[in-house]
């Protein structure tokens, strides 16, 4: 049973000026389909999802749109929402101060006699959002939800302009694995009520999940598309044909030698600091080896992050007590600059608000955690910084011509790469890393993984947080689970699997996995 | 235009203001006669400014850290009146009741830092605080009377340097030291650079793009060195402009070439980041602060010099000569972006606007009414080209080889 085809995308070219960013790009969607594009950062995937919703309008680009039977020009985003196409950005897009109610209808108010008609619109509202799985007060601002049911919302109010084509940029990448896993269940639902969804990601494990249909896009060209059935994706084709070449493993080779215990973290409490007595992290005690990798496994909202930067300088919640040892003695840190210092090292999760400046340029960023080692005569010295930035230029291959390019610039694996050379230039004994290949294409994943190994050789110990299983599983010698804040158990690599991990970071008493998303407190 | 990037120095956004500021100066000269480009002008020009500079010295500061000093005019009359009422009053030395005013700046400074720094109250609630108490305090103290201030101060606010050594050089001899210490310093600095460049970068200037570079500098020092010293006898570069100067290259240093310079960019750029990467946030918040109220207090002295007495309503709206300097200066309003340097162009692109002017007859309604078309105009002009890309109106005029073809060719090459 063939649906019929709901959009053709028929030779799409679009030139800026020097770049041929789409060459003769063919996508084609039929009704009621799960179509997945995939590619790397950069080989056109979003020009693609712009030129298909108006962004670009018609007549800046090349080929022929034809939707629902007809041919489309699109000269806004407007026109395009009208049509039943509505995209659902990578950044999510509300305000955070307003209501759901006032969100979902923001330029599309539900007006009676001139005014605003809030009590339809709430009903409205309650209607969608149970639509979408949702059962929360449609008056609750949006800052006080969690990314993933902000995601939800966001779908909410796509369906509101009743949405025929729904567009996800890489909707799974800032929600954690229930999150992840009550999306998809959604797009299946949408899916037997005749919504066609493209998605776009880099999570192949998803793809393979739910995709009916897949489209590999690489440098501007359609590289390969063909329909799947859903639970049976050739991964590793689309991986051959993202990169072009196969990828025979995800994660390179690496044997560890874990020398003495250098780091060790007893009986850490953290109170949040927005609600008194409430516990992020409870009597969390862990250790990691020099040269070793300990991956930390947990669902968002589990505290991983807020143990991870208290210990780093408190600089997270009310330090309640615990205590830390570097190299077996007791050390005391109280603020980041004594935990750099100590030999510490943190890279944030939230690489744009936490990890960068982006106004900075390259040179001034990988110097910008340790100033000090650029003193000359008492005054920051230009050339050692730059002799610094260019030595992590070249040795971590960051993609640039010169270190005096902005780092907002730059794609999402080399401003990754910024942020570890700026750790890497403070010396540190300890890494911690906190999902250091986030919204990163695959070949740029691969060659933070070989760095990651290569401090690893060093004899660094590295603290790997990630939300992604398979990386820590593929990455980590000794995985530690965490549950609300309490660590729930150690596994070694040899001994971890997907399913044991997950019941761990759900604390097999706890059922399903329903209770990471209203936790969700970042 | 490859050549005059060369000499430049590739960057030619940050001299867009300066080829502005040079034209001001060049249709003022015109306008009024010749009037503009005399000794006395430009030294009163620059003795009669130099406060205000010195005020936008702090404020950039203020600004980059993403907040805003209202209270600096309240605190530069405040701390100019206590110096005036201890000397005369308590018969305090006047390098005592400069102390003093200096101390009062720092105590200022100090108060407003820990509202903002550890009680996290905007700048701009807590300093609008401090510009009413202090107003309020200045008029309350003084009674509403001017208080004459110690004779010797007038050095600091509108002195000139001495007079020595031979006379056939033919002007203020100090001066004349001063221009050429600069020239020799500018020379030897690119020189350095220069031949340092090798072993950093790999990569050398070229030695012809260096030495018209400081030739072309030179000459303009040179010109100005004879402007200033080839004034009527007893006049010189004047003491509040070498005040001035001493301040830039102190300040310059410190916001380019120190931990606590880059913290404070760190912090207005990007506060999460910065802590997260061992800046104290509420440290930097304090100090640049404090700073800014004792250089209001230093501004205050200079003022009172000038004028010989304290007045009641001395530093009304300074706060927003300093705040448009800096802005006309590219700094952003958000934070994290501005320089000493182009901070110090856009206040001086105030005062020669002052200056012309009024050499033309302009009268003041409609000289502040003109200042603030500048500001709108510098600053939107700033974000349109931060928009566009574009760099700078010399890039506009000479547009590369390649540009054109791009701008010829939209749609690029078919090859």
């Amino acid at each position: 049973m063939e649906n019929p085809l709901i959009l053709q995308m028929q030779s799409i070219t679009k030139v800026f000026p020097g770049v041929r960013a789409l060459d003769d790009v063919t996508l084609e969607v039929r009704r009621g389909e799960i179509h997945a594009i995939c590619g790397e950062n950069g080989a056109g995937k979003s020009t693609l999802m712009k030129v298909l919703s108006g962004v670009y309008p018609y007549g800046t680009y090349e080929g022929r749109i034809i939707y629902m039977g007809s041919e489309m020009t699109f000269k806004n985003i407007k026109e395009s929402e009208n049509a039943g196409i509505a995209i659902i950005h990578q950044e999510l897009t509300m305000i955070p101060e307003l209501s759901i109610t006032e969100n979902i209808f923001m330029g599309n108010e539900v007006v009676k006699h001139g005014l605003i008609d809030w009590d339809a619109a709430r009903h409205l509202t309650k209607e969608l959002l149970e639509r979408v799985g949702l059962t929360i007060d449609p008056d609750t601002q949006i800052k006080h939800l969690g990314v993933g049911q902000q995601q939800l919302v966001e779908i909410a109010k796509a369906l509101s302009k009743n949405v025929k084509l729904l567009i996800l940029d890489e909707p799974t990448s800032a929600l954690n694995e229930a999150d992840s896993e009550n999306l998809l269940g959604l797009m299946r639902d949408l899916k037997t009520k005749d919504i066609s969804c493209i998605m776009i990601s880099h999570k192949l494990n998803e793809i393979a999940a739910i995709s009916d249909a897949v489209t590999v896009i690489r440098d501007g060209h359609t590289v390969d598309t063909y329909a799947v059935e859903a639970g049976n994706v050739d991964e590793d084709r689309i991986i051959r044909s993202m990169v072009g070449r196969s990828i025979e493993n995800r994660y390179p080779e690496h044997e560890s030698h874990p020398g003495e215990i250098i780091f060790e973290v007893s009986d850490w409490c953290v109170e949040d600091p927005r609600v008194a007595g409430r516990l992020v992290c409870k009597n969390s005690s862990f250790y990691v080896r020099a040269g070793e990798i300990v991956g930390f496994a947990g669902l968002m909202g589990a505290g991983r992050t807020e143990l991870m930067r208290s210990i780093f300088g408190r600089n997270y919640g009310n330090y309640l007590g615990g205590t830390i040892k570097i190299k077996g003695k007791q050390v005391r840190i109280t603020s980041v600059a004594s935990a750099i210092k100590s030999g510490i090292a943190y890279v944030p999760e939230d690489r744009k608000n936490l990890g960068l400046n982006l106004i900075d340029t390259i040179r001034k960023t990988i110097v910008s955690a340790n100033l000090k080692a650029i003193k000359r005569g008492g005054l920051l010295n230009a050339d050692e910084e730059f002799r610094a930035a260019e030595e992590y230029r070249k040795s971590l291959n960051i993609k640039a011509s010169s270190v005096d390019i902005g780092v907002n610039t730059l794609s999402g694996g080399n401003q990754q790469k910024v942020v570890l050379g700026k750790w890497m230039f403070t010396e540190p004994e300890i890494l911690i890393l906190d999902e250091p290949t986030r919204g990163i294409d695959v070949g740029a994943k691969y060659e933070i993984y070989r760095l990651i190994h290569a401090l690893a050789n060093q004899g660094k110990a590295v603290i790997l947080i990630s939300s992604e299983l398979p990386e820590l599983l593929g990455m980590a010698d000794r995985i530690y689970t965490i549950f609300e804040g309490k660590v729930t158990g150690v596994l070694d690599r040899r001994e971890a699997d997907q399913e044991v991990l997950m019941r761990r970071m759900t604390d097999t008493s706890a059922t399903g996995s329903k209770s990471g998303k209203d936790g969700n407190a970042s | 235009m490859k050549y005059i990037k060369q000499v430049l120095g590739g960057d030619l956004r940050q001299y867009t203001m300066v080829l502005a500021l040079a034209a001001l100066i060049i249709i003022f000269n015109i306008t009024s006669g010749g009037r503009m480009l005399t000794s006395s002008n430009f030294q009163n020009l620059l003795s009669g400014n130099a406060y205000v500079l010195v005020l936008a010295l702090g404020m950039l500061m203020v600004i980059v850290i993403g907040q805003i000093d209202l209270s600096v005019g309240s605190v530069a009359g405040f701390s100019g009146m206590v110096m005036a009422l201890v000397a005369r009053d308590f018969n305090l030395p006047w390098w005592l009741a400069v102390l003093v005013a200096l101390a009062i700046g720092v105590i200022v400074g100090a108060w407003q830092g820990l509202w903002v720094a550890k009680l996290g109250i905007p700048g701009f609630i807590t300093t609008l605080g401090g510009m009413m108490i202090l107003r309020g305090g200045v008029i309350w103290i003084s009674k509403s009377i001017s208080v004459p201030a110690p004779a010797e101060l007038k050095l600091f606010g509108a002195g000139y340097l001495p007079e020595w050594g031979p006379a056939f050089t033919g002007m203020n001899n100090s001066t004349l030291l001063l221009g050429i210490i600069a020239i020799a310093a500018f020379a030897l600095t690119q020189l350095q650079k220069r031949a340092r460049s090798v072993s950093v970068t790999g990569t050398k200037e070229p030695l012809w793009a260096v030495v018209v570079r400081i030739i072309l500098v030179g000459a303009v020092i040179c010109y100005f060195t004879w402007l200033f010293g080839s004034g009527r006898p007893g006049t010189s570069f004047p003491v509040p402009g070498l005040i001035l100067v001493i301040l830039i290259i102190i300040y310059h240093t410190i916001t380019e070439r120190t931990k606590f310079g880059r913290h404070i960019y760190a912090v207005g750029g990007n506060k999460s980041a910065a802590a997260l990467s061992g800046v104290n946030v509420q440290r930097t918040y304090f100090l640049t602060m404090l700073n800014m109220s004792f250089l209001a207090a230093l501004a205050g002295i200079m003022f009172v010099g000038r004028s010989t007495a304290a007045g009641p309503s001395d530093g009304a709206g300074w706060e927003m000569d300093a705040i448009a300097s800096v802005f006309i200066g590219g700094a952003a309003v958000s934070g994290g972006i501005g320089t000493i340097l182009a901070t110090m162009v856009g206040g001086i692109v105030m005062a020669v606007l002052n200056s012309g002017l009024m050499l033309m007859g302009v009268g003041a309604d409609r000289t502040q009414v003109i200042k603030g078309f500048v500001l709108l105009a510098a600053v939107a002009f700033d974000v349109y080209n931060k928009v566009h890309g574009r760099s700078s109106i010399i890039g506009r005029l000479f547009p590369d080889k390649e540009t054109k073809l791009n701008e010829g060719n939209p749609a690029g090459s078919d090859s």
